[in-house]
């Protein structure tokens, strides 16, 4: 399975979906869009919006910190 | 049937923390029903003003907030959004967008969230240009012309963070002035991509698949900006809607007493969602507190 958070340093959302990842002992991929233009271009075209945490799950996209559907697809 | 606990918390923010540490140590049975943790907190920039911490950001006391809470086993349901609370006899049901919860006594400390401003396109181009949260997204604005609307303390401080990262910055006020600290308007005014514009009303919001400008009209004459973020700073409202049968002041917080009670029996209020006067960290986790122990003197002294 990729895993993919697409986050910012400040953002406290950011935060609370790697701690969740971490706590269910999920690896994942951790791009910082304040530095890496391609990542930042990467989160829009995936996500179709600008704001952040985004989580990519096995191409999906979830946007914010969306504990249902973080599991729903961590699931399938 | 299902279970009644002692007390139901809303909200984790400092009120809501500090009463679940409070009722953690007094030993009741209690569940946090919560968005998120740290509320407000978290979003704070320096904080030089809580006691104990000459200086401190906003997501470290909130992480340590949060650390505080974990050191005990509370219940937690997050993110869960509370839609309404009621009372039934001695009991009070709170029901939220995923289950419904029966408790003894409530305290609702849900905090205040971002005023939104009313233009037209600014639903539209919600996190596709347009943010409530510079902290979080404005990294994202790099290289980017960007707008902040708001000349308050929150507003300035999106410019200040905005000014060393985007080529241009328009601040827009619709009062005749800047009402910030003076200190931080004098250090915007140092910046020399910065624009401020007083007076000024935004009539919408506009774009394609993202924002491509913002229409401000100032004293009659409508000007297009060329920006591709809009920065929306312009106050907080309670999260208090929910709260159907509690009593609310104009402002739409919950009256509370000197004890945190509301007009409901059994339901306290704590922090920015009151009416206490001012609104501050300090503040918000004293009044949690005295919400949980006027909680207990509730549990220990009424008969159910």
């Amino acid at each position: 399975m990729e895993v993919k958070v697409y986050s910012t340093p400040s953002c406290p959302y950011c935060k609370m979906v790697k701690d969740y990842l971490s706590s269910k002992g999920i690896d994942y991929q951790s791009l910082d869009v304040s530095q890496d233009k391609t990542a930042l271009q990467d989160m829009v075209k995936v996500s179709g919006q600008m704001g952040v945490p985004v989580t990519v799950i096995n191409g999906e996209a979830v946007v914010g910190f969306d504990k249902s559907r973080i599991d729903y697809l961590l699931s399938t | 049937m299902s279970k009644i606990y002692d007390l139901i918390i809303l909200g984790a923010g400092p009120a809501g923390i500090t009463g679940a540490v409070y009722a953690a140590r007094k030993k009741l049975d209690f569940l946090v029903i919560t968005l998120d943790i740290g509320g407000q907190t978290v979003w704070s920039g320096d904080i030089e003003n809580y006691t104990g911490y000459q200086f401190v950001t906003g997501p470290e006391l909130a992480s340590k907030f949060r650390e505080h809470m974990e050191a005990f086993k509370i219940e937690v349901r997050m993110p869960e959004r509370v839609t309404d609370i009621k009372k039934e006899g001695d009991i009070i049901r709170t029901i939220t967008n995923n289950a419904e919860y029966l408790s003894k006594t409530a305290i609702v400390a849900t905090g205040k969230r971002p005023r939104p401003l009313g233009a037209e396109g600014e639903q539209e181009f919600k996190n596709k240009g347009v943010t409530y949260c510079a902290t979080c997204d404005g990294p994202l604005f790099k290289d980017k012309p960007v707008a902040i609307i708001g000349g308050g303390n929150s507003g300035l401080d999106a410019a200040l963070q905005m000014v060393k990262i985007s080529p241009k910055v328009y601040l827009i006020e619709s009062g005749a002035q800047l009402s910030a600290d003076s200190l931080m308007i004098d250090n915007i005014k140092k910046a020399s991509n910065v624009e401020i514009c007083t007076n000024s009303k935004v009539n919408k919001i506009y774009g394609d698949t993202f924002v491509k400008g913002i229409e401000i009209e100032k004293q009659g004459k409508v000007h297009n900006l060329n920006v591709e973020g809009i920065f929306i700073e312009i106050g907080l409202i309670p999260n208090s809607k929910f709260a159907f049968i509690l009593e609310r002041d104009e402002k739409d917080e919950i009256v509370v007493d000197c004890y945190n009670k509301t007009n409901i029996e059994g339901i306290f209020a704590a922090g920015d969602v009151t009416n206490v006067p001012e609104k501050q960290i300090v503040i918000a986790c004293g009044e949690g507190s005295k919400a949980t122990l006027s909680a207990f003197r509730y549990l220990s002294t009424h008969k159910f």
